[in-house]
């Protein structure tokens, strides 16, 4: 008798409450799965619905949810306002940046700590996983005098210079564990044919974690996109200001007096839909991200 | 041996030795293996020595000196320690931030324990639920945090409407010292997204086997979730109750743009009082002395967790 049956025996043994129980425990579970979703959503759609409401509309209690009209000059007055365009430019600039050094050395160092077999491999790794638990407030300081004294403030260079060096330590450990899991006979074939270290992760290994370098592009693009300390502490004149820091400032700008919520949520919704657009594309990579941080770490 | 007679330059004849040798380890393919590893791993060491390394020693000399930057860093020994030690706005940023860790991190686990539970029920559209408790993980913090001192705002926020709804008066979140911490920690529940995924992908991997076994026994949801899930899951709870202390104590963004440590100090984040003391005070031995402390809380936290329930966590 296979367990199969087992379990259909079981279940027939059982007269008809235990049935009747099990779909309100479902009932119940839809009911608050549904409500949950409520309370997710709500906020998002009270910031859309701000973002599209006049002056006054916006104080007016109770909430009314589709505003009648809808302002979409919200939007161009309040990208507009201040120069966000530039601002996205000069995220961008960064961005790009942050996306071709994570991307390089992250994934040399992490093919360095999958694949070569080297005396000390085991303890600088120990070193790397160490960092990640490092609090970046610990170095904030000395670094932020370091770079003054490079003469690199307000420039993009403290944003983007450290991550050529190694890319972070979170991403060499998703590089490495993708890694880990490809064939070492792949490698092997290649070495019989006189391939080199170098020429086996650039003709083997890069092809075939296409995954895992998107990935990492993903938190790269949401981590340079969203960092706020970082051009809170190194850039000054608006001119070379980022998306979060003008975002920010603009808080403080229209924060005296009466606040212009309709026109911060504008520019709130602004900087949120492309995170949220790229989630909509490439979901399946993003929570393949989440997973492999927590899963094996 | 082989380097004091290089640096007395009794027997010279040795360095060359020594090198041939090199060039004949490197010949080896363990030679070979060692220099290529090191060249791809080489700017990742650089990284550590730049980054890591070299500005953590500094913070660890200035904590004993004072320095605003421009006049000439002086020698002050234990001063600093002693300084905070009296220092009322230090005690006040430790007992905030305590305070946020302590309650936002077991609630957090609680809330994306229960919505991993939640989503991974078999319904037809749940895709669009695991969306839709995910999305609010990945807004930006400095959007996050305009939204929120939005939806926190007395007379016309989405909270107190939300309170208003149920019949409830309203709060004050951001005017009342009592009120803003629970604020924040409610803000932060909010975005609890990355570790439901987490607890979900553990829910995921556990094998049907033991539901099956269990449910031979008669045992019902409730005997499962406690005898099979929960202890399954152990690892994945221990690693996002760290993440989520290393994380905690780290927060910035909302006490500085919601609220910017008030009302009366009740959200002066540690960090946030680090930063105003380097970057507007510019004490830079007091701040150095600051981050050193915050490494060593956070380490002690980590330890002890560790210590206490690292054994006690299964790992399949």
């Amino acid at each position: 008798m296979s367990i199969e049956t087992m379990s259909e025996l079981t279940s027939q043994s059982r007269p008809g409450p235990f049935k009747r129980n099990l779909s309100t425990g479902r009932l119940i579970t839809l009911v608050i799965l549904f409500v949950g979703a409520i309370i997710m959503i709500a906020p998002f759609a009270f910031m859309i619905s701000s973002s599209l409401k006049t002056e006054t509309q916006v104080f007016q209690f109770p909430i009314q949810w589709i505003p009648e009209p809808t302002r979409w000059m919200n939007y161009v007055e309040a990208l507009t306002n201040k120069p966000f365009f530039l601002y996205f430019k000069n995220t961008m600039v960064i961005v790009i940046f942050n996306q071709i050094a994570i991307l390089l050395t992250a994934s040399l160092v992490g093919y360095g700590f999958a694949r070569i077999d080297f005396p000390g491999r085991d303890i600088w790794f120990a070193i790397a996983l160490a960092t990640i638990m490092l609090p970046f407030y610990v170095t904030m300081v000395p670094q932020f005098i370091l770079f003054s004294r490079l003469g690199w403030m307000d420039t993009n260079l403290p944003l983007i210079v450290p991550y050529f060096f190694g890319g972070g330590a979170f991403n060499v450990f998703l590089f490495r564990q993708f890694f880990r899991s490809i064939p070492e006979d792949l490698s092997d074939a290649a070495r019989i044919d006189g391939c080199s270290e170098f020429g086996i992760y650039w003709r083997i290994f890069v092809p075939l974690s296409v995954p895992v370098f998107i990935t990492v592009s993903i938190f790269t693009f949401m981590f340079s996109w969203n960092d706020f300390i970082g051009p809170l502490l190194y850039i000054n004149s608006p001119e070379n200001f980022t998306v979060a820091l003008g975002l920010a400032q603009y808080r403080s700008m229209l924060g005296v007096g009466r606040t212009r919520w309709d026109l911060l949520m504008a520019a709130s919704v602004a900087m949120t839909a492309p995170i949220v657009i790229l989630f909509f594309i490439l979901q399946r990579y993003f929570i393949k991200g989440v997973v492999m941080s927590g899963i094996k770490g | 041996m082989n380097k004091t007679s290089v640096l007395s330059g009794q027997r010279p004849s040795q360095t060359n030795s020594g090198f041939g040798r090199f060039l004949h380890w490197f010949r080896t393919p363990k030679g070979r293996r060692t220099v290529t590893g090191y060249i791809f791993i080489g700017p990742f060491i650089l990284g550590v020595l730049f980054w890591v390394v070299y500005p953590a020693g500094m913070a660890a000399w200035l904590a004993f000196h004072e320095w605003n930057l421009i006049s000439p860093a002086k020698f002050v020994g234990l001063k600093n320690f002693e300084t905070m030690l009296g220092d009322k706005l230090f005690w006040q940023s430790l007992k905030v931030t305590s305070v946020y860790t302590f309650v936002s991190v077991p609630l957090g686990m609680i809330v994306s324990f229960s919505m991993a539970l939640l989503i991974n029920t078999k319904v037809r559209g749940i895709a669009i639920f695991r969306t839709i408790y995910y999305l609010p993980s990945i807004m930006p913090a400095v959007a996050n945090a305009v939204l929120w001192a939005w939806i926190l705002n007395t007379d016309f926020g989405l909270l107190n409407a939300g309170l208003h709804f149920i019949g409830l008066p309203k709060i004050a979140w951001l005017q009342e010292p009592e009120w803003t911490l629970p604020a924040l920690i409610l803000m932060s529940l909010w975005g609890v997204g990355q570790a439901m995924i987490i607890f979900l992908a553990g829910l995921q991997g556990i094998d049907e086997v033991f539901y099956e076994a269990a449910k031979i026994d008669g045992a019902g949801s409730w005997a499962q979730l406690v005898h099979i899930t929960i202890p399954m899951m152990s690892s994945v709870f221990f690693f996002n109750l760290i993440m989520g202390i290393i994380n905690s104590f780290q927060v910035f963004t909302a006490g500085y743009l919601i609220t910017n440590g008030g009302p009366q100090n009740a959200s002066l984040f540690y960090v946030l009082y680090l930063y105003r003391n380097g970057f507007q005070h510019l004490k830079m031995g007091y701040a150095s002395a600051l981050s050193w402390v915050l490494f060593f809380i956070i380490a002690f936290f980590t330890a002890f967790i560790f210590r206490t329930l690292g054994r006690r966590v299964y790992y399949q």
